[in-house]
């Protein structure tokens, strides 16, 4: 199949195309279109890229740090701002899909992947979405919930706020082949303590469900307590609730929900 | 059918090519400019076999756009052997027996090759990891590794000049 390819300056030209082009994709670092295109799987002719600036940038302001949507996992892993987030990027395939996969990809990556997209929903991330000539935020959980009507926009970036402490943002993914291995299941919670008790818990996975999801019965469980051994027991046994996780050549839907408990209380208890 | 040119250079070489929007790097480069180091493996980006440098990072060429290299600089294998013979990285390859049917090889030793300028004295972990987007089917991936680490140990021509000086290279 033959593909056109354009190339436009800002962020509202390359949107205005896409939002009006049902043929157009927005090109990211290209490691699930291409191999679409090799695979004469592609369901687009068009190609569209920015060279907006915006795209690329990482800005650190405060306690929160802007994350361009074409920063590439290499680029999360050159950058100390970002420490928190090396766990998940370095998940990503191998050293050459993590110079090239982008942020913005990962968000729209179907499972086995987005391992990435489910660290930031556990950081209660928020995109920026330009969809025409109109920018608009919105949080990660909302956008992923309705990201198939997405494809007719454009992300900018994604905006997380620094968790407090080293421990207190944790990152999980399950893979039967070390280190480079596809997601059994990937798990990211943040945990942050205030006078001795969980608050503002979140928890998410990838691979449990069409789109990375947030676990709010295992939220629930959490929010606060202290995380002692019976919490933890009472948030393994929510752990699949509203999870409609995959079958596919890796593990079977019921595999993943057999073992998705003992994979999260590892994670909780710190033995992970 | 819209064409671009493309500027960028191959192993030292500066070149110009017209190119369709959505030609891959490994049929450009394997293809049409016979640089046949790189491999056609999977297609997918899941084997390793077409790996080449792009501006100093590990990249498959088979889920490169070509277009996206404009303005690069794209080293394969062909750039590795120096006027003094093998590359380091080459000699230990040969050394520890890290080739056997050779399909692999060229794409482990770009991986190495950039894992080495990035991080010239990697432990065992670093080597695995970067190596670890590229699949060997003989070897059992030890003797590469081994290759790596003594290719590493060899001094700064191992981590990534060509055609280096290390004692014994010819
Ligand atoms: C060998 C291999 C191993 C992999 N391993 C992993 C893994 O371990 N974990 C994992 O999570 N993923 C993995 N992936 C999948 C993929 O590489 C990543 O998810 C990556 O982050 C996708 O980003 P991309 O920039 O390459 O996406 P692209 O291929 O460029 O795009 C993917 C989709 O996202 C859309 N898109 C991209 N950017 C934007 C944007 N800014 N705005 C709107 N739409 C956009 C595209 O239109 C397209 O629909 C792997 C892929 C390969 C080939
Ligand atoms: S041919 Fe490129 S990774 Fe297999
Ligand atoms: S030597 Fe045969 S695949 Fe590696």
């Amino acid at each position: 199949m033959t593909v056109g390819l354009q190339t436009f300056e800002t962020l509202r030209d390359a949107s205005a195309v896409v939002g009006r082009d049902p043929s157009a994709r927005f090109l990211g670092g290209g490691t699930l279109l291409v191999r679409a295109l090799n695979e004469e799987a592609a369901d687009f002719s068009t190609l569209l890229r920015c060279t907006d600036r915006v795209l690329v940038e990482i800005r650190a302001s405060g306690s929160r740090v802007r994350i361009g949507a074409g920063v590439t996992m290499a680029r999360i892993l050159a950058s100390r701002e970002l420490a928190f987030l090396h766990p998940a990027a370095r998940a990503v395939g191998g050293p050459a899909v993590r110079a090239q996969a982008t942020v913005g990809g990962n968000l729209f990556a179907p499972p086995p992947y987005g391992d990435l997209a489910a660290a930031l929903l556990a950081l209660d991330a928020r995109v920026s979405v330009q969809s025409g000539y109109s920018p608009r935020d919105m949080p990660l959980d909302e956008f992923l919930r309705t990201r198939d009507t997405m494809v007719r926009s454009i992300v900018s970036g994604v905006e997380v706020a620094r968790p407090r402490g080293e421990r207190s943002f944790r990152f999980l993914k399950v893979s039967k082949v070390r280190p480079k291995g596809v997601s059994l299941l990937t798990i990211a919670a943040r945990l942050e303590d205030s006078a001795g008790r969980l608050s503002g818990v979140r928890v998410a996975y990838a691979n449990m469900g069409p789109a990375p999801v947030r676990a709010a019965a295992v939220e629930r469980a959490l929010e606060g307590r202290r995380l002692e051994p019976l919490v933890v027991e009472a948030a393994a046994a929510a752990a699949a609730n509203g999870c409609s996780p995959p079958t596919d050549a890796i593990a079977s839907a019921w595999y993943r929900r057999e073992v998705l408990p003992v994979h999260l209380s590892r994670l909780l208890l710190g033995v992970a | 059918m819209s064409h671009v040119t493309l500027d960028f250079r191959l192993n030292g070489t500066g070149r110009t090519e017209l190119i369709a929007g959505g030609e891959t790097l490994l049929s450009l480069l394997r293809h049409r400019l016979d640089t046949t180091s790189i491999k056609q493996g999977c297609r997918q980006g899941t084997c390793g076999s077409c790996t080449v440098i792009v501006d100093g990072e590990p990249r498959l060429a088979c889920i490169t756009l070509a277009a996206t290299c404009d303005g690069c600089t794209i080293e394969t294998a062909e750039s590795l052997p120096g006027p003094g013979g093998l590359h380091p990285l080459q000699q230990a390859f040969m050394d520890h027996f890290a080739a056997q049917c050779g399909f692999c090889t060229t794409g482990m030793l770009m991986a190495a090759k950039a894992l080495l300028a990035a991080n010239p004295s990697p432990t065992r972990e670093d080597v695995v990891d970067a190596i670890s987007g590229n699949i060997c089917r003989c070897t059992g991936y030890q003797p590469i590794i081994e290759a790596v680490l003594a290719a590493a140990g060899a001094g700064p021509s191992g981590a990534g000049q060509p055609g280096g000086s290390r004692p014994g290279v010819v």
